[in-house]
């Protein structure tokens, strides 16, 4: 087997005037080096992406980021291949770069000269081939009369937010083995959509989906990094480029530009009555999406439909836009976009009720959505425990109860926050089950375990419906030879989207064996599986084949982005922190954490609870440690040595998470997803119980140590020498 | 064999094994290539615990140490004994102390060596001690629960 080393760019914007590989190829052992001229030989347009194919396999042209692979070397010894990248020599003309998400707005630096939406979402149809722009998508929505509410409101807020950018940085980096097979080729990918890299890579080299074959072993976390293409096209290229099998693992460097979170900024303006009553909203947020779009639109657009937050408000305006950069493309990270706005839109609530002297539960009280009530797209509220999850929030903090604030030195505050998220709708999920002759079974499905205990709850499901044991199935893992279509395990969607469809695929299967029982008379109940196959074939042989498939029901938004039909399920997550600040510092320990949400009927109880601490403590890190530091495009952090996730002795001294009673109607057994909820209420929950603590507020993420110390010298009237 | 490389002897979890090395192959790799893909290389520089082995009796960052320095050493990884689970191996699975696994067996070895020093430690011994093995998970709570599970069965004489 061959392995590839990347060669990547080392410039944010750049036309590549030459590219001189011969002394690498010339170094002992290494057995090819390529470039996108190679490519372009095997595959004429070798651009990919789920929205936009925008994404080279190697850089053609121009180079859009620092990090872009430029060039690729394969050798049987990595160390060879690695030693060889030295030796490449790229000749760079500079253009000018653009990073910040607002300056991309307008920017002269334009990161694509033409736009070229992918064809397979409708709606960004209308950006082909548009030029000079860096908005890869715009989202608009228009409820009510917001500028008439605004001229009559008492009050008027009007707020600013910022987020950095992190990254999903799961343990094990992206990696991919390609095989040339002589019916195709066989990928071994850590993918968390299979389906998504076959259609992809067999569109790319213009063959029908069936000679492409996609296996995905468990994986080392995902988090919403390992989906669509990541290594899977250069792996795919240089085995085909080869003839060989060649194996593409990436470090933990360079994982850090592969994909990322996007960086945001936002403005959320409402007009309140005295009484506290939000009466309209204003949001406007852009999202920092790098250099290539990669999921980006619709993240932006999907997250749009909630920026508002999960207040009935009835003049609602949001403006989203989706912005190419200079820097390493964003995706989605564990919430869709979601915990960004909830990051803006919690610390806005607490910095209105603030203002106006109102609890900030009451605030929250007063304006929550309530059941059957339309949210800003005009989808009514079922089934989403919004009000539940906000009382037992209340309750389990014992906020109605005083609150001892400290004194001396250390200072204690409180606070709360609580967001929702529409799930990714439509796509479809399928699944096959099929039943052995001794009555055992396997379950065929695509959706990828990657750590949050899909393979047991899809297992529980199956048991459920044919009332077998847990201990004779057997959850076959994605291979695309044999398992069928599913968009992607992403945004919490199996447990709901694939549970359906093994739901259904069970229940055809117990049809089937129901119907072999009535031939010799006799029901399911008296009657084991595996006599039934001996009854029916004689002997212990034959299979019963179940299949199933879902799609949820979904409406586009309209241009005003309003739909009766904006999401499957709703999704809830509430956070109350308790912490203690050292004034003399400004370094606070989190004492308390309690983290609630709504999954509906909980499959597996056990699992929940740990998806929701999960979820929370990864939030922890992005709220408080976490930030990729760059120096004109360059990641200057790209280590574990000073990018800083949370370790075993960052933890709350008390955390709680609990799923609250819930059932969602549509759901299989009740039950959706839980993967992001978690995330959602962290951060502003944190600044609020810092405002809380020592009255400083904070609107920049991450949350440090030196900037409540900065606001706490404002505050007294001490500012330091550079604010 | 050329000057760069070397063969060495090493008694991989008790049995021994001859391989030629390069001088500057780290031992992850070595055992990458005997098929034990237990203990992975996720940060490559000493900072996740992920690749955790243990040379004689002191634990090591395996993507750290150099094949050559284990010439003639006992090298155990998580595949040692693989027939049967140990107390700290079934109190992960005990106490859910994993999501997608990946850091696992460095936190199990972590964790044997903890117990074998220390039979009974608080919360802030085991965070201590644990604090250089990361799990983006944060599948934290978890483990220190399963850790506290597996001091008390192993301190029940059986
Ligand atoms: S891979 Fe060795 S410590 Fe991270
Ligand atoms: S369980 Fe996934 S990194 Fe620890």
């Amino acid at each position: 087997m061959l392995v590839a080393k990347v060669f990547r760019s080392t410039m944010a914007h750049a036309v590549i005037r030459a590219i001189d590989v011969s002394r690498a190829r010339a170094q002992p052992g290494v057995y090819a080096v390529y470039t996108a001229e190679d490519i372009v030989g095997l595959i004429a347009k070798p651009f990919y992406g789920p929205a936009f194919h925008d994404q080279p396999i190697l850089a053609l042209g121009k180079v859009h980021h620092v990090g872009e692979p430029v060039a690729v070397v394969l050798a049987e010894d990595p160390h060879v291949a690695e030693n060889a990248l030295a030796s490449i020599e790229v000749e760079y003309e500079p253009l000018p770069a653009v990073f910040d998400e607002i300056e991309a707005m307008n920017s002269k630096a334009v990161v694509h000269e033409v736009l070229k939406p992918a064809g397979t979402f409708p709606d960004l149809k209308h950006l082909s081939g548009k030029k000079n722009t860096n908005i890869a998508l715009d989202f608009h929505l228009l409820r009510g009369d917001p500028q008439k509410a605004f001229k009559q409101a008492d009050h008027v807020f009007e707020h600013y937010f910022k987020t950095q950018p992190v990254l999903h940085l799961p343990l094990e980096p992206f990696a991919t083995v390609a095989v040339p097979t002589h019916t195709g080729l066989t990928l071994h990918t850590a993918s968390q959509s299979p389906s998504f890299v076959r259609i992809e890579i067999a569109r790319l080299l213009g063959w029908p989906e069936n000679r492409v074959q996609v296996k995905v072993p468990y994986l080392g976390g995902g988090f919403g990094a390992k989906l669509y293409i990541k290594t899977e096209a250069l792996a795919s290229a240089c085995a085909l480029l080869a003839q060989r099998a060649v194996k593409l693992a990436l470090s933990m460097e360079e994982q850090f530009y592969v994909i990322t979170k996007h960086a945001t900024t936002l403005r959320i303006k409402s007009a309140v009555t005295k009484e506290g009553q939000i009466t309209a909203r204003e949001c406007e947020v852009w999202w920092n999406g790098g250099a290539f779009a990669d999921i980006g639109p619709r993240v932006t657009q999907k997250s749009g439909f909630t920026a508002a937050g999960p207040y009935d408000i009835e003049n609602v305006q949001i403006d989203s836009y989706a912005l190419y950069t200079n820097l390493p493309p964003a995706g989605a990270l564990r919430g869709f976009g979601i915990p960004q706005l909830v990051w803006a839109y919690e610390s806005h609530t607490d910095m209105m009720a603030r203002a106006l002297k109102i609890d900030p539960l009451q605030m929250r009280r007063k304006n929550v959505l309530r059941e059957g009530r339309p949210q800003a797209t005009g989808t009514l509220m079922r089934d989403a425990a919004l009000v539940p999850v906000l009382e037992r929030l209340a309750q389990l903090m014992h906020w109605d109860e005083p609150f001892d604030h400290g004194s001396g030195t250390w200072r204690r505050g409180r606070g709360m926050a609580i967001g929702f998220k529409a799930s990714i709708a439509p796509t479809t999920s399928m699944a096959i089950v099929v039943i052995n002759a001794d009555g055992s079974c396997q379950l065929q499905s695509s959706t990828v375990d990657m750590g949050q205990g899909s393979d047991t709850a899809m297992a529980q499901i199956v048991c459920e419906v044919l009332d077998i044991d847990m201990g004779v199935i057997k959850v076959v893992h994605p291979d695309t030879d044999v398992t069928p279509y599913d968009m992607a395990t992403l945004g919490s969607r199996s447990t709901y989207h694939m549970g359906h469809a093994v739901k259904r695929a069970a229940e055809h299967a117990r049809d089937q064996l129901a119907a072999m029982a009535v031939e010799f008379k006799l029901t399911l109940n008296e009657v084991s599986i595996a006599d039934l196959f001996k009854r029916k074939y004689g002997m212990q042989a034959g299979n019963v084949v179940g299949v199933g498939s879902f799609i949820p029901a979904y409406t586009s938004p309209d241009a005003q982005g309003q739909t009766l039909q904006a999401t499957p399920f709703w999704m809830i997550g509430a956070t109350g922190v308790e912490l203690e600040v050292d004034t003399e510092t400004g370094q606070f320990r989190i004492t308390q954490m309690i983290n609630l949400v709504d999954v509906g009927n909980p499959i597996n109880p056990e699992i929940v609870k740990t998806q929701i601490s999960g979820a929370a403590i990864m939030q922890m890190g992005f709220t408080l440690s976490e930030k990729m530091d760059f120096d004109e495009g360059q990641v200057t952090n790209a280590s574990l040595a000073d990018y800083k996730i949370p370790g075993i002795r960052d933890l709350p001294q008390f955390m709680h998470n609990e799923a609250v009673s819930a059932f969602e109607q549509s759901g299989p057994f009740g039950a959706k997803g839980v993967g992001e909820s978690g995330t959602f209420g962290v951060s502003p929950a944190i600044a609020n119980a810092i405002d809380d603590a020592v009255g400083v507020r904070l609107t920049d993420l991450p949350l440090t140590a030196e900037a409540i110390f900065r606001g706490m010298r404002i505050h007294a009237g001490q500012p330091l020498q550079e604010d | 064999m050329s000057q760069t490389e070397r063969t060495i002897e090493i008694f991989l979890n008790d049995k021994p094994i001859r391989v030629t090395v390069g001088h500057h192959q780290t031992l992850i790799e070595v055992l990458q290539a005997q098929g034990l893909t237990g203990a992975r290389e996720s940060c490559a520089q000493g900072l996740c615990g992920c690749c955790t082995l243990k040379v004689n009796e002191t634990l090591v960052s395996g993507c750290l140490f150099l094949a050559v320095l284990a010439d003639g050493q006992r090298v155990q990884t998580i595949e040692a004994n693989e027939q049967a689970l140990d107390e700290v191996q079934q109190a992960f699975i005990e106490c859910g102390a994993f999501q997608c696994g990946y850091c696992t067996p460095g936190f199990i070895m972590m964790v044997r060596a903890l117990l074998d020093e220390n039979p009974d430690p608080s919360d802030e011994d085991i965070g201590h001690y644990l604090s250089g093995n990361l799990c983006r998970c944060a599948t934290y709570p978890e483990i220190i629960k399963a850790v506290q599970r597996a001091a008390s069965v192993r301190r029940v004489p059986s």
